[in-house]
């Protein structure tokens, strides 16, 4: 059973990328090898009469790989994981799957992450 | 959960085997001086680790971009050069022929070149080429100071970038660009009592997120959204932000002077203006609106091919909203009638009440000049018209004969005292003709010019420098293309992690923080550029000792750190005391034309000739540019304009026109025939996280994520053209032609194309003809040179025009073979 989660606020995510080169540089993951990676939906034109914007449909929603371990070393010693840490749109979060479950009732647009036991 | 961090640690400190460097970083690599905290994880032997975000930071709060945390990966690339180097003038071109020399070789190499030259030509003959975004070309006073050539060179036409905005900013509110309040130098940030979210931010020509522009720590934007600011974006192509805007405006590029000059007319002929503001503060309101007038809602959507109703709607949702901000961006320096833009920007701002109030755009503070020695600080109140006298230092060390000297002073005199050195198109006719004199010696620093980044037409001034330098130095961290092309010396310089230095934001305009790079490690034998700066000062002075204006560099910084403490710190602190704090707030003062601290006679208003908000602008008028804002079709427009300037009573661009003409007749097509042939409106510069300008082509784990150099398009446009989403194309016009690789994006408008910026190749060959591919992927190549406003400002980056080849071959890059190349660390 998961333990941890990661938490995505994926209406602020920017798609920096930071969280994946944090997390290349934190695991020395070589090229080609990722250990979570930005998806990019979109951008496509919608058809939405309340969206008073560009009627664009464009999120960026990291998505943690297989490599994933969540960090297990700097969480032993009490750290967040480096995608967390760096994030520039501050949008991820990492506690326990309890904890994350109960920040994601708070808003839409969210997506949570268990990714390991 | 609760979860450790290192709040509240000292500038060093222990983490386990490491020994960590907090540091607030400004280049190399280059970046624009936000200052991100940063901690630098150094082990045993003296080694850099890794990097995190340093959770001090009262701006960044731990937070970091891909490229410093790929700082290693710079910092040990296995293609740096961290040793001088030497090549014979003949070997020019050739990668292989370069051979590690000393320092003092170098140095003795350089002096004497430059007597030599000097002796023949001039101090003018010599030009120092700088770019932008490095720590190295803040101290350009530095530089001046110890040639004493008023040829500094920043070859962007038209100073293509922040400058427009700087010299339009002067020019109506006697004071620097004016930027978005995000709470940056109040105690509090955001949850500060003296701060207001801003109801509305309109994004305009800005895209702030992936490159921090001009120091404005673009996530701030994502911070104030989380707050409840709302967006407005102005912008063709629908960008992320646009996506959470509760507007948009999708005008047709080059066209955002009819759109600032319509809603102004809104905005005042529906009574939305504060009457208190205009009566007590401004200058020419009724000529301004007399001529914003002529502008109607109706015509200006028109022109920029919008819906009225958006204009209206943008119009009063900012009158309304209190209070409001508009952050405005490159696209108005990559325009020839940009500065109108701006012109009409900066009268939004005043004639709504937002100008210097919390989470309005705020004024910067005069730099005092105590401790410098410019004739501004000397000068009194009457003089003092110069906000950055920090920076103006060497320019003032020359006699008024020298500084005219300039090249383009007789053309641009406002552009050259503005930016203290040369007009850019000027530099690139003398370089070509050797008219009024010959440029024989060249300073290469910390500037890719050839590569798409800066330079219009780059392969005119390939030809020209090659022709006409005799002897030239670089100072990087790498070999560029550049360098490659025409220098004769190469200095390694040294990165971020590497030396102490102190940060300015934006550029000193604005300036919230000022930031500390701490050094935390040392790596072969670079040094910083300041470090070079005074050991070049020092060979000055020993070669001319009875000369006080030769020794003057090297008697005032014997040490760069001299620099930081009088010069950037300005005599207020010492390095060594600041450095503890890593990064500290200035204070942070609003309504400052209420009271006095806009003007160095501590009187209430503003630093211009009336002393007020200039919206009918006495030195535009003096300078020979129309007082009022106007806007006419772009140059190289897909639409010929229905009335010439004249026939619209505009003074458009008096000085260069006949030149202007000659460009055009050169290349034989006229209006029309250029339309049919290169229907395609080009904007150039498109942005991405992964590098800075020309910067950051060799980081593995950087170019993973943006391998190729990519031509955005609109599906509808590509169909037609028979191009399919990863194809390699070929834009071309009449100035030249570069290869991409098509993404079909329905956010980019029917009739644009969006190239990237500052592509070079470095796995491919370095010597000349291909001089790392450089030429392979040269947008600017598309952009024309002269094609400025009557000041000399402002170029067409972002409204060229162009037509769209599909290609069979694929040149991407072998990421594999790159990673091996470039991949494995020294």
């Amino acid at each position: 059973m998961p333990k941890y989660a990661l938490l995505i606020d994926y209406e602020y995510c920017t798609g920096c990328q930071s969280c994946e080169v944090a997390c290349k540089e934190e695991h020395n993951f070589p090229v080609g090898k990722w250990g979570i990676r930005v998806l990019d939906e979109g951008p496509w034109q919608k058809d939405d009469a309340k969206d008073e914007g560009s009627c664009f449909n464009w999120n960026k929603i990291p998505v943690p790989t297989d490599l994933c371990d969540l960090c297990a070393s700097r969480v032993e010693d009490g750290r967040e994981p480096v995608c967390v840490h760096n994030c520039l749109g501050d949008c991820m979060r990492f506690g326990t799957v309890e904890e994350m479950a109960a920040e994601l009732a708070r808003k839409p647009k969210q997506v949570l992450w268990a990714p390991t036991d | 959960m609760e979860f450790k961090n290192d709040l509240g640690k000292p500038w060093k400190f222990q983490d386990g085997d490491f020994t960590v460097v907090r540091s607030s970083v400004w280049s190399p690599p280059g970046c624009h001086p936000v200052g991100c905290g940063i901690k630098i994880y150094v082990d045993k032997d003296g080694r850099l680790d890794h990097i995190e975000g340093d959770e001090n930071d009262p701006i960044t709060h731990g937070r970091l971009c891909p490229r410093c945390l790929a700082l290693k990966d710079y910092v040990y690339n296995p293609s740096r050069v961290v040793y001088p180097m030497r090549r014979a003038k003949e070997e020019r071109g050739n990668a292989d022929a370069w051979e590690r020399c000393t320092w003092d070789e170098a140095l003795d190499l350089i002096m004497d070149n430059w007597k030599r030259l000097t002796e023949q030509h001039g101090r003018e003959t010599m030009a120092i080429f700088v770019g932008t975004g490095r720590d190295g070309m803040l101290s350009q006073d530095f530089q001046l100071s110890i040639f004493r050539t008023p040829n500094l060179a920043y070859t962007q036409s038209g100073y293509a970038c922040y400058q427009p905005r700087m010299t339009a900013s002067n020019m109506v509110l006697g004071a620097l660009y004016p930027e978005l309040d995000y709470a940056g130098g109040l105690p509090g940030g955001y949850d500060d009592p003296q701060y207001q979210v801003p109801e509305l931010m309109i994004l305009w020509g800005k895209m702030p997120l992936a490159s921090n522009p001009d120091g404005f720590f673009g996530h701030s934007v994502i911070d104030l959204m989380k707050r409840g600011a709302k967006l407005v974006t102005i912008d063709p192509r629908v960008n992320w932000l646009a996506t959470r805007s509760v507007v948009q405006l999708r005008l047709r590029n080059g066209t955002d002077a009819a759109l600032a000059m319509a809603l102004c007319n809104i905005i005042i002929s529906e009574d939305l203006y504060d009457h208190d503001f205009v009566e007590r503060w401004c200058y020419g309101f009724d000529e301004f609106a007399e001529r914003v007038a002529y502008m109607t809602p109706e015509n200006a959507a028109k022109i920029c091919e919008i819906p009225v109703e958006d204009i209206y709607r943008v119009a009063r949702m900012y009158a309304a909203a209190k209070p409001a901000s508009i952050a405005w961006g490159l696209a108005f320096d990559q325009n020839t009638n940009g500065m109108q833009a701006g012109h009409c920007v900066l009268s939004m701002i005043c004639l709504t009440g937002n100008l210097d109030v919390p989470g309005g755009n705020v004024v910067a503070d005069l730099s005092m000049p105590e401790d410098l020695t410019s004739e501004a600080a000397a000068g009194g109140a009457e003089d003092f018209n110069d906000t950055r006298s920090f920076i103006t230092e060497g320019w003032y060390q020359m006699t008024e004969e020298e500084r005219g000297k300039a090249l383009g002073m007789d053309k641009y005199p406002l552009y050259c005292n503005q930016i203290t050195g040369a007009q850019a198109d000027c530099v690139l006719d003398a370089l070509e003709t050797e008219e009024p004199y010959p440029v024989r010696m060249a300073w290469v620093a910390n500037s890719n010019l050839i590569a798409p980044t800066n330079s219009a037409e780059p392969t005119r001034w390939h030809a020209a420098m090659v022709k006409s330098i005799e002897f030239a130095f670089g100072t990087d961290c790498f070999i560029t293309p550049t360098i490659q092309a025409v220098c004769d010396v190469f200095l390694p310089i040294t990165t971020v992690a590497e030396h102490d230095g102190v940060n300015r934001t934006h550029y000193g305009a604005a300036s919230i923080t000022t930031g500390c790079g701490n050094k935390a490690v040392t790596v072969g034998e670079a040094k910083c550029d300041l470090e070079i700066y005074c050991l070049l000062a020092e060979r000055m002075a020993a070669m001319f000792p009875d000369d006080p204006k030769a020794c003057f560099a090297h008697e005032k910084y014997p040490d760069y750190h001299d620099y930081l403490n009088k010069n950037r710190l300005e005599g207020r602190h010492d390095f060594e005391d600041v450095k503890q704090l890593v990064k500290f707030k200035r204070a942070v003062y609003y309504r400052k034309y209420e009271t006095g601290k806009l003007r160095p006679d501590g009187q209430p208003g503003f630093l211009t000739p009336t002393g007020r908000v200039e919206l009918w602008s006495s030195q535009y008028n003096d300078n020979g540019m129309d007082p009022l804002p106007y806007y006419y079709e772009p140059d190289l427009s897909p639409r010929i304009p229905e009335k010439t300037a004249e026939d619209l009573n505009l003074k458009k661009n008096p000085r260069i026109s006949d030149e202007l003409d000659a460009k055009w007749h050169e290349r034989d097509l006229s209006h029309e025939e250029i339309i049919e042939k290169y229907p395609f409106i080009l904007s150039t510069g498109h942005r991405r996280y992964s590098s800075f300008h020309s910067e950051h082509r060799q980081i593995a784990v950087l170019r993973e994520i943006d391998p190729n150099p990519m031509l955005e398009i609109n599906p509808a446009d590509a169909e037609r053209l028979g191009l399919a989403d990863g194809q390699w194309c070929e834009i071309e016009n009449m100035f030249g032609k570069a290869k991409y690789k098509a993404r079909l994006m329905p956010t980019i408008k029917q009739g644009h194309v969006e190239a990237d910026h500052g592509w070079w190749f470095p796995e491919q060959d370095g010597s000349e003809p291909s001089l790392f591919g450089v030429w392979q992927s040269n947008c600017n190549d598309l952009v024309p040179m002269h094609h400025n406003n009557a000041l000399g400002f402002g170029a067409p980056y972002k409204s060229a025009c162009c037509n769209v080849v599909p290609l069979k071959e694929s040149y991407d890059v072998d990421m594999n073979a790159f990673a091996e190349k470039f991949g494995k660390l020294v």
